[in-house]
């Protein structure tokens, strides 16, 4: 299997990072190599295997809702690249 | 006393609490020196000044029960702290200041400690030699023209240096324990859950985990006991009884069993690594413990797994750096094309990648073949590790195949970079406990590490042997201030 720059240009719009020609290729070649090193696992069968999704043999913990913290809306504003009042602001969206 | 910054963090401590040396004293000592020490680039931020109101806040009314009384330190910078820049090494975080402290440091200052400064590290912890640091790469004590290892770097670079009596690292696939094994330090990660994850920069979620590094055993046991504890804050803490290791700290290790796995010993490993292991498995008798040989079968699968799981959970982690609500933002032309630039500019080349790697093997139509795949297999490696236990108390291994390379040697080729992680990865994919302690040094006379591997909250027990072993090892670091202005 190979990924081709059709393939970069795919995921890089899925990872919202913009892409360029020159990058693309050097991208398509890292990729590859990474993957023809993980086609390893190819060699194993595991049909009947439980896949781990944790290592922390616990079930998550359940919270009483309670709201603990206490009014934080500058905090969260203090490090936005721009913001309006409460606000956070972005490019304009609708038109 | 002029030789302060070379004392141990235990002897710091004692002769705070005799009184023999205030914490003023030995916050300015290891300011001093790390301002003589900019040529190693440890720093990303210094907080010298707070640091020396803090210690003389502490010397007029000095509470000595503390664990680390007046105890300067430096941190990763993958840790948030209140009101201190906290970049995790990345443009995208260059000027971001949390307004919250993470639950690990927030155990180190309740136990007496000062803030020195926060440490350069890779971008987003991603990485083996901290050479993707969009602050610059920083350099080895050991040697000017080597890497100190990642992603960690700094931190490592800083203990080995003197620069910090010692420090906190994270380690997701060997960032704690490859660092310290090449600068001749000691580094452990911790049992997954064990140290809380709430206020660290996350990585790869499911394998990130906080632990110390030290100049020596006991050091790392006392800081360990600081910065475990359970954290409601963060949905995979475990509540477990955890010990006061330095305290319950033992040589006594005699009838210990210690697992060798044959599936470490991997083609093209150097002669001299075979060796240090064998030498290894001679101190570890001498200490009085019995060696079994065991096997790990499903070993040289633990990298590919790891390079599955890692991007993936990171391509999800990462998602929150859009330029909306912190950290930089580029202009665009609307939003997608704003969340575009700013992602291309803010992130560097290797976390690009990995995001890259993490978006694909999630993506609809590979889901199955990658991501389940590799979750499957790091069920087989679990399996693995339980099995052993059933025979072995600790298992002994190399921390590295190789002792620390050249700057700028692997970064162009990322496969050959995560081949260094070989003997660490196995050990986050099961959430175990592992220390690297400094054991010998190569024909070059660069330091390399042996790793000692535990069973899930068996901190103790490795604490126990490396303390044991360290004895017999007798490791010198070879220091020679090249670096200091």
């Amino acid at each position: 299997m190979s990924i081709d720059l059709k393939t970069i240009k795919h995921i890089s719009k899925l990872s919202r990072i913009s892409v360029d020609e020159q990058k693309a290729e050097k991208l398509a070649d890292d990729l590859n190599s990474i993957f023809k090193f993980i086609e390893k696992l190819n060699e194993l069968k595991t049909d009947n295997v439980v896949p781990l999704t944790s290592v922390a043999e616990t079930t998550l913990k359940l919270r009483s809702d309670e709201i603990k913290s206490e009014d934080i809306r500058k905090q969260i504003l203090k490090n936005s690249p721009q913001d309006n009042e409460d606000y956070f602001v972005v490019p304009k969206v609708i038109e | 006393m002029s030789d302060i910054t070379k004392q141990s963090l235990s002897e710091l401590v004692k002769n705070i609490k005799d009184k023999k040396l205030s914490s003023e004293e030995v916050t300015k000592a290891f300011i001093n020196r790390s301002e003589k020490s900019k040529e190693l680039n440890a720093y990303i931020t210094e907080d010298y000044s707070s640091a020396l109101e803090k210690a003389k806040k502490f010397d007029q009314k000095p509470n000595l029960e503390l664990k680390l009384p007046g105890i300067p330190m430096a941190v990763k910078d993958l840790f948030c702290t209140d009101s201190i820049r906290t970049t995790a090494g990345s443009k995208i975080l260059n000027n971001f200041v949390p307004t919250y402290e993470s639950t690990v440091t927030q155990n180190i200052w309740n136990e007496g400690a000062i803030l020195l400064g926060k440490l350069n590290c890779d971008e987003f912890a991603m990485g083996s030699s901290n050479e993707t640091s969009f602050f610059g790469n920083v350099q080895n004590p050991i040697d000017k023209n080597l890497v100190p290892g990642g992603s960690s770097g700094g931190s490592a670079s800083a203990v080995a240096g003197q620069l910090t009596p010692i420090t906190i690292g994270t380690d997701t696939g060997g960032s704690i324990r490859q660092p310290a094994s090449f600068t001749g330090t000691v580094g452990l990660k911790p049992t997954y859950g064990s140290c809380s994850r709430y206020g660290i920069v996350a990585f790869a979620s499911s394998l990130d985990q906080a632990g110390p590094m030290a100049q020596n055993v006991k050091d790392c046991a006392l800081l360990q006991e600081v910065i475990s504890t359970y954290d409601p804050k963060d949905s995979t803490s475990i509540d477990f009884k955890r010990n006061e290791y330095s305290k319950e700290l033992s040589k006594n290790i005699k009838g210990k069993k210690i697992g060798i796995p044959k599936e470490y010993r991997v083609d093209g490993m150097p002669q001299e690594i075979e060796e240090l292991w064998q030498k290894g498995i001679q101190y570890a008798k001498d200490c009085g413990a019995e060696i079994v040989d065991i096997s790990l079968p499903h070993t040289s699968y633990a990298l590919p797994t790891y390079y599955i799981v890692a991007p993936a959970e990171a391509s999800s982690n990462l998602a929150r750096y859009d330029g909306v609500k912190y950290g930089f933002r580029a202009k665009g032309e609307n939003l997608t094309d704003m969340y575009e630039k700013t992602r291309s500019e803010g992130f560097g080349a290797e976390v690009q990648r990995r995001i890259m790697i993490g978006t694909y093997v999630l993506s609809s139509g590979y889901y199955d073949a990658y991501y389940l795949k590799a979750q499957k297999v790091r069920k087989l490696i679990k399996n693995d590790f339980d099995e052993a236990y059933k025979k072995v108390d600790a298992i002994l291994t190399p921390s590295t195949p190789s002792s620390a390379f050249k700057i700028g040697e692997k970064k162009d080729d990322p496969v050959s970079m995560y081949l260094n992680d070989i003997f660490t990865v196995p050990v986050n994919l099961a959430g175990l406990p592992g220390i690297s302690i400094p054991a010998g040094h190569d024909a070059k006379g660069y330091p390399l590490g042996l790793q000692i591997i535990g069973k899930a909250f068996d901190e103790q027990n490795i604490l126990n042997i490396a303390y044991a072993m360290e004895e017999k090892i007798n490791f010198k670091n070879k220091i020679t201030d090249w670096w200091i202005k």
